[in-house]
């Protein structure tokens, strides 16, 4: 016969396990749903005048987000284009050049503190900085504040595949005589390019659905334009308006977009992560 | 001569190598500057966009609540104290739930489950935060005000004391709500980083615990969270700058209120969603100038929400690398 301490801490192991797989279903319980519901308004407000047709005026029927769409493109190459490249340059000076230093240390703390800072900061930032200035929103200060999210992305990634390239590699290139900077763009830039390409898809994930950097900077604009000094609109900003308006037609539109937003940035984050696993397995 | 005698050409490649390498590590250290000047550039920006309210409230901006743009009158204390409010009650439901899940994919599942329930909750952080907003716009808040808060305000809303915070009328909206999508938006990334944490427990400290006779939870509870308390708290303090500066998903579903009041199931605002809501109406220098300065206070706590959080978890990658 099991001792009363015996039976108590086997309650309570018991106990313990429930209410952790209960947790686990709690957790996936509420992420199905917000899936579910995205799919399903979002494919029955699915059409093709989504892809070919401006954003509607108040209260009119019909419409897409093409121009929603084009803005939102346009905007996040502008971000990768300015951002990746200081990011994997960043990046590199972490590993490769720093080693050690109070300088380095200071950026990587920073970085990981950039990384994690609320996106709504970054806007107010680029508005003071940009908008301001230049007295009115456009593209390119919603391509900048996507930079500034890219930015530590790409740095950290960079930082992390380059630090797993073995230093045999390294010291091999060396001896040859090799300069460090041919290394550097020959050697480990070719061994860590998967995991680089890795951090900006991870990076364009991330910037596809931000909204709040945005509301500063490109603002909204219901027709087609490809003046990037000019506001221009662009697919979280017109999902927020539309939401909140109180109109039919717009909500179904937001939810299509919603729709279109969540598919891509999964499907980005996918891709990712087989690049990821894959190269993974070669180097084992 | 046995030695290659070096020649011109030899000469001026070496140099012009030295001179590409010396400009590289320029352009590198440049690079890793520039993130250095970047967040501090955000955080001198919203100081200076913001100075006029500063100058004119002063530091009792913090705890005024008048927020009155025909008045020309802005503090902050609403805001404020909504955001502490919802980032509390959204921590208080995440954090035991991660844990749980934690545990469930590192002691309790079987293997098979293990990686693509992880992979599952690690996507689905990435999902943007405008989603989960309009899902608890739309979705979570009818459900909330026919099925959930009359149930609430009736049966909580009499006790004395607490009874204030469940008392309301159920609209639906305000910081309950926000705090509970706030806390679904969290799980993901506290529960993946203890996960992760967890992992880098070595077995043989697990394995001589459950040699000696100890349960699932009290390997948990006694050996693998004191080996990871630092980087564990460092994960909470992670969600929790999150669940600070999260804009989107509380706009929608706050209410936009600014009121102060106890009950939580009441309207309110925070700090992120007043700047969203009000940035582009705000017609004067004064009331923009209000909310560039409101964004500076959320700059500065997240800053120290962060900092905290990221040495906690350094601790962690110390003895990772040991």
């Amino acid at each position: 016969m099991a001792t009363p301490l015996y039976a108590i801490r086997a309650a309570k192991n018991i106990a313990a396990q429930v209410l952790a797989v209960l947790a686990a279903v709690f957790g996936i319980f509420w992420l199905v749903w917000i899936i579910w519901t995205t799919l399903r308004m979002g494919v029955s407000s699915l059409n093709l005048a989504l892809f070919t047709e401006m954003t509607p005026p108040p209260g009119a029927e019909g419409g897409g987000m093409l121009n929603a769409f084009f803005g939102s493109a346009l905007m996040s190459m502008l971000g990768i284009l300015l951002g990746a490249p200081i990011g994997v340059l960043a990046g590199t000076y972490l590993a490769e050049y720093s080693s050690k230093s109070w300088l380095g240390e200071t950026v990587r703390f920073v970085n990981d503190i950039l990384l994690s800072a609320p996106s709504i900061v970054l806007g107010l930032f680029v508005y003071t900085m940009v908008v301001a200035q230049m007295g009115h929103f456009s593209a390119l200060a919603g391509g900048i504040a996507l930079a500034f999210i890219v930015l530590p992305v790409v740095v950290r990634t960079t930082d992390e595949m380059l630090r797993l390239v073995p230093s045999q590699m390294r010291e091999a290139a060396l001896s040859l005589g090799v300069p460090q900077w041919k290394v550097t763009m020959q050697v480990l830039y070719r061994s860590a390019l998967p995991g680089i390409v890795t951090g900006i898809l991870l990076a364009l994930a991330r910037i596809s659905g931000e909204t709040a950097p945005l509301l500063f900077s490109a603002l909204n604009n219901q027709y087609w334009t490809t003046d990037v000094l000019s506001p221009m609109a662009n697919v979280p900003v017109v999902i927020f308006q539309y939401a909140m308006s109180p109109f039919e037609n717009w909500h179904s539109l937001a939810w299509a977009g919603a729709f279109v937003l969540t598919l891509f940035v999964l499907l980005t984050s996918l891709v990712a992560r087989a690049i990821v696993s894959r190269n993974k397995m070669t180097h084992d | 001569m046995n030695a290659i005698a070096p020649t011109a050409a030899d000469d001026s490649r070496d140099l012009a190598d030295i001179r590409t390498d010396n400009r590289f590590r320029w352009l590198v250290t440049g690079a890793g500057v520039f993130v250095l000047v970047s967040l501090a550039a955000a955080a001198l920006s919203m100081l200076w966009g913001g100075r006029a309210a500063f100058q004119k409230f002063g530091i009792a901006f913090l705890w005024t609540d008048e927020w009155d743009a025909v008045q020309q009158q802005f503090g902050a204390l609403v805001p404020i104290y909504g955001t502490l409010v919802t980032a509390f009650i959204a921590m208080l439901i995440a954090v035991p739930i991660s844990f749980g899940i934690a545990f469930f994919l590192t002691e309790i599942a079987p293997k098979w489950l293990r990686t693509p329930v992880g992979a599952a909750i690690e996507l689905l952080a990435g999902i943007p935060s405008i989603i989960y907003g309009m899902w608890g716009l739309f979705v979570l808040v009818p459900v909330l005000a026919e099925h959930v808060y009359p149930w609430v305000d009736a049966n909580f809303g009499q006790i004395p004391f607490v009874g204030v915070l469940f008392a309301g009328p159920p609209l639906g909206l305000g910081m309950g709500t926000a705090g509970l999508v706030l806390a679904i938006m969290v799980i993901p990334f506290v529960s993946s980083v203890m996960r992760e944490v967890f992992l880098t427990v070595p077995g043989r400290l697990k394995e001589s615990a459950y040699a000696l006779g100890a349960t699932r939870w009290e390997v948990v509870w006694d050996v693998v969270l004191p080996y990871t308390r630092s980087a564990v708290i460092g994960g909470i303090f992670l969600g929790l700058g999150r669940a600070l500066g999260e804009t989107m998903a509380v706009t929608f579903v706050l209410g936009n209120a600014h009121s102060l009041t106890m009950s939580l199931l009441e309207p309110g605002n925070s700090i992120a969603a007043t700047i969203a809501n009000e940035f582009t109406e705000a017609d004067s220098e004064m009331y923009r100038s209000s909310l560039i300065a409101l964004g500076f206070v959320l700059f500065i706590v997240t800053f120290i929400v962060l900092s905290i959080a990221r040495l906690m978890l350094r601790s962690l990658n110390k003895r990772e690398g040991n």
